[in-house]
C-alpha cells in the first residue's frame, strides 16, 4: 500500500491529514501490518485536549496492545465510532475508513516537525529489520 | 507428519465431548432426594419470594456419571507441567515438586482458620517468619512482607512504599518513574496506579539499558527506576550497578522486578546491585502452582530505609513467640485480606528448605545452562535477536522463516503437532515476531534434545512444506482456531439452540 503524499507521518506510525486547522489522524499501513488483526479500539472523548505525544487511544490486536500518540497538540472534535463494531477497518483501510480521530490543531506550526510520505517511507526502509 | 516415537506428540484415545448443557435430558438428575417430611408452604406467600427465579431453564439436567465423565474428559484435554515441557518464556514454568503438596496437605496447616488466635497458630507464623528470612537472604535485602498475592500486587506495594518514602522526606514532587522498554508491561501500570508518572527508556543496541539514557531525568522530580532484571529479553542488565548509583545520587530509589529471579537466585543478590525494593514471584521462582493452578504470591523485599513502610501486620518473633505486629505508623497499610496466600507460602517454604542453599544455586545454574543450550543449538535455524550469553530464557524471531511466508504463530502451532506446548510468542514487544523460550532447570538433556529436534524439523518444514506449517496444528484435538473472530465476536454465554460453528 502506498503512503498518500498529502499526509504527514510520525515515527510512531501515526498519519495526519490536514484540512484548514482540522486534522484527521490514524495509524499507518505499516503499523496495522505489524499489529496483525485489530480486534478492539479505544477512542477518546470528544472535547478532550491533548498535548503532542499524549496517548489518545489504544489499539488491541491478536498480538499486542499498543498506545496511540498525538502527532500534534489539539482538541478532539470527532472520533470514528464505526471502529467500535468494525475494528478491522484499521486493517482493511488504514489510511481511509480506518481513521481514528479528528482534531482541531492547537498550533499549525507543529506540522513542520512531521515527516512527509517520502521521508516516512525512507524512515521505514532504514528501520526495517 | 509420520508417526514417530521420537516425539511425545501422538494421537490416541482422546474423547470428544459436548458442552454439559448439550448433554441435558429433561428430568434426569444426579441424585434422588428423599421424600420431603417438612410441611409444604406456598412459596408465593414468603417475604423472600421476590428473590426467587421464575424458572431454572437452561441448567443442565444430567446424571452423576454424566458429570464425572464430562469433567474428566475435559481434564484430559489439558496440558500441564506434569505432562511435559512447558517452555513459556517469562513465566518460569518449573515443575512443582509433590513434596510441596504433601506439606500443604498436613492437616494442622490445611485446616487452620485464618482467624485462629496467634497462640494457636505458632507453626504457621513460624513458617511465614522463616520464609521471610529466607527470601530476604536470597534477595540480599533487610525485610520482607509476604502479603502481596501476585507479582503485579507486589509491584504496586513497592511503588506505594517508594511514594511513601519520598513523602516522609518532604519530597512530594518526586513522582517520575523510569521504566526501560524491556520491562514487564505491568511495571508502568503499577506505577500509575500508585499515583506516579512514568517515562520509558529505550534499550541500547545490545538489548541492555544504557546509563546515559538516564541523564535527562536525574533531578528532584525523580522517584526512582523500575527494572526487570534479567530483562524480558532474557539478558542480565550488565550496567545495573552503574545506573543504581546514578539513581541514588539523584535521590531516587531502585525497584527491581524480580519475576526473573530464577536466573539469579543463589548466585547474585539483588541487594548487592543497589536494589532498594523488589518483588519475588513464589509461583515462578519457588515452584508453587502457576497459571490456572494459582493463586499466586508476590512478596516484597526492601532495604532497612524502606522497612517502616512495609504493609501491616508484620510477623515478629519476641521471646520465642511469633505474633502479628500492627504498630508501624508509617506503613502503607494492609494490602491483602488476612496475611496473603498462606498455602502458597507453605509450598515455597517447603521448596526452599528441601532444595537448600546449594540446591537453589544449582537450580539457577541449570536454568541458565538449559536456556543457553537451546539458544546455541537453534541459533542457526532461527534468527536470534541478541546473540550473547542469555540467562533463563532466549528470544528468537521469525526473520529466517519470513521468506517462506511463515510467521511465529505458525511455528508455535506446529510445535503442538510434535507434542510440545508452544513457547511465549510476540513478547517482548521490542522484538518483532518474538518466540521466547524458557526451559527452566526442570528439563533433562533428553527432553531438551527432543524439543530442539522438533524445532529444527519445523525450520526444515518451513522450507520444504510451508503449507503444512501454515495450517498447523494438524494432529491436535482442534485445528487452527480463528483467534481474530473469537476476539471480535466473542460468544461468552451458552444459549439454547445457538452453537457457533
Amino acid at each position: 500500500m502506498s503512503y498518500p503524499a498529502n499526509f504527514k507521518y510520525t515515527k510512531d506510525h501515526e498519519w495526519l491529514k490536514i484540512t484548514g486547522s482540522v486534522g484527521v489522524i490514524g495509524i499507518t499501513d505499516h503499523a496495522q501490518h505489524q499489529l496483525g488483526d485489530v480486534v478492539f479500539v479505544e477512542l477518546p472523548e470528544v472535547g478532550r485536549k491533548y498535548e503532542k505525544g499524549d496517548v489518545y487511544g489504544v489499539v488491541e490486536s491478536v498480538k499486542a496492545v499498543v498506545d496511540c500518540y498525538m502527532p500534534v497538540a489539539g482538541t478532539i472534535v470527532k472520533v470514528n465510532s464505526a471502529l467500535e463494531s468494525q475494528a478491522d477497518l484499521i486493517n482493511s483501510d488504514p489510511h481511509g475508513n480506518g481513521w481514528m480521530i479528528e482534531v482541531e490543531l492547537a498550533d499549525l506550526s507543529e506540522m513542520q516537525e512531521l515527516m512527509d510520505s517520502v521521508a516516512y517511507e525512507k524512515y521505514l526502509a532504514e528501520n526495517a529489520d | 507428519m509420520k508417526q514417530n516415537s521420537q516425539f511425545p506428540g501422538a494421537s490416541g484415545l482422546i474423547l470428544e465431548e459436548p458442552l454439559i448443557f448439550e448433554k441435558s435430558v429433561k428430568g434426569r438428575t444426579a441424585c434422588s432426594v428423599p421424600k420431603d417430611d417438612v410441611p409444604e408452604i406456598d412459596a408465593a406467600e414468603m417475604d423472600v419470594h421476590r428473590y426467587f427465579r421464575s424458572s431454572i431453564d437452561g441448567l443442565p439436567e444430567v446424571s452423576e456419571v454424566d458429570v464425572v465423565r464430562h469433567y474428566l474428559r475435559l481434564s484430559t484435554w489439558n496440558y500441564s507441567l506434569d505432562h511435559g515441557l512447558y517452555p513459556l518464556g517469562s513465566c518460569t514454568m518449573k515443575y512443582n515438586p509433590k513434596i510441596n503438596e504433601a506439606a500443604a496437605a498436613i492437616p494442622g496447616f490445611a485446616h487452620l482458620h485464618p482467624g485462629t488466635p496467634e497462640p494457636f497458630a505458632q507453626g504457621a507464623l513460624r513458617v511465614m517468619y522463616e520464609l521471610q528470612n529466607d527470601l530476604a537472604e536470597i534477595a540480599g535485602l533487610d525485610a520482607v512482607s509476604l502479603q502481596p498475592s501476585a507479582g503485579a500486587q507486589g509491584e504496586l506495594t513497592g511503588m506505594l512504599m517508594i511514594k511513601a518514602y519520598h513523602l516522609s522526606r518532604n519530597e512530594p514532587q518526586r513522582n517520575l518513574v523510569l521504566i526501560p522498554d524491556s520491562a514487564h508491561g505491568t511495571n508502568p501500570a503499577s506505577s500509575v496506579v500508585a499515583g506516579l508518572r512514568t517515562q520509558t527508556l529505550p534499550s541500547g543496541d545490545d538489548g541492555c539499558l544504557n546509563p546515559e539514557a538516564l541523564r535527562p531525568y536525574l533531578n528532584q522530580n525523580l522517584a526512582g527506576i523500575m527494572v526487570t532484571n534479567p530483562s524480558t529479553l532474557g539478558l542480565f542488565e550488565k550496567n545495573f550497578v552503574e545506573f543504581s548509583c546514578r539513581i541514588h545520587d539523584a535521590g531516587g530509589l531502585v525497584y527491581m522486578d524480580g519475576a526473573n529471579l530464577n536466573a539469579m537466585m543463589g548466585v547474585v543478590k539483588p541487594g548487592d546491585l543497589g536494589v532498594d525494593v523488589m518483588h519475588i514471584n513464589l509461583h515462578k521462582t519457588f515452584s508453587t502452582p502457576h497459571g490456572g493452578g494459582g493463586p499466586g504470591s508476590g512478596p516484597v523485599a526492601v532495604t532497612r530505609a524502606l522497612e517502616p513502610f512495609l504493609p501491616v501486620p508484620r510477623i515478629v518473633l519476641r521471646d520465642g513467640r511469633y505474633s502479628l505486629d500492627w504498630n508501624h505508623p508509617q506503613s502503607i497499610g494492609k494490602i491483602h485480606c488476612f496475611y496473603g496466600n498462606f498455602g502458597i507460602m507453605l509450598r515455597a517454604y517447603t521448596y526452599i528448605r528441601s532444595m537448600g542453599p546449594d540446591g537453589i544455586r544449582e537450580a539457577c545454574e541449570n536454568a541458565v545452562l538449559n536456556a543457553n543450550y537451546i539458544k546455541e543449538k537453534l541459533k542457526t535455524h532461527f534468527h536470534i535477536a541478541h546473540d550473547r550469553l542469555c540467562k533463563h530464557e532466549c528470544v528468537f524471531d521469525d526473520k529466517y522463516q519470513q521468506e517462506y511466508g511463515i510467521t511465529t504463530l505458525d511455528i508455535a502451532k506446529r510445535l503442538m503437532d510434535y507434542g510440545f506446548h508452544p513457547p511465549t510468542i510476540y513478547f517482548p514487544l521490542i522484538v518483532k515476531g518474538a518466540l521466547m523460550i524458557e526451559p527452566t532447570e526442570t528439563e533433562s538433556k533428553e527432553t531438551l534434545d527432543q524439543f530442539i529436534e522438533a524445532m529444527i524439523r519445523i525450520a526444515e518444514e518451513c522450507k520444504t512444506d510451508p503449507d503444512l506449517v501454515k495450517h498447523a496444528p494438524v494432529r491436535a484435538k482442534r485445528r487452527r482456531l480463528d483467534e481474530t473472530l473469537a476476539a471480535r465476536k466473542p460468544i461468552l454465554k451458552w444459549s439454547p439452540g445457538v452453537y457457533p460453528e
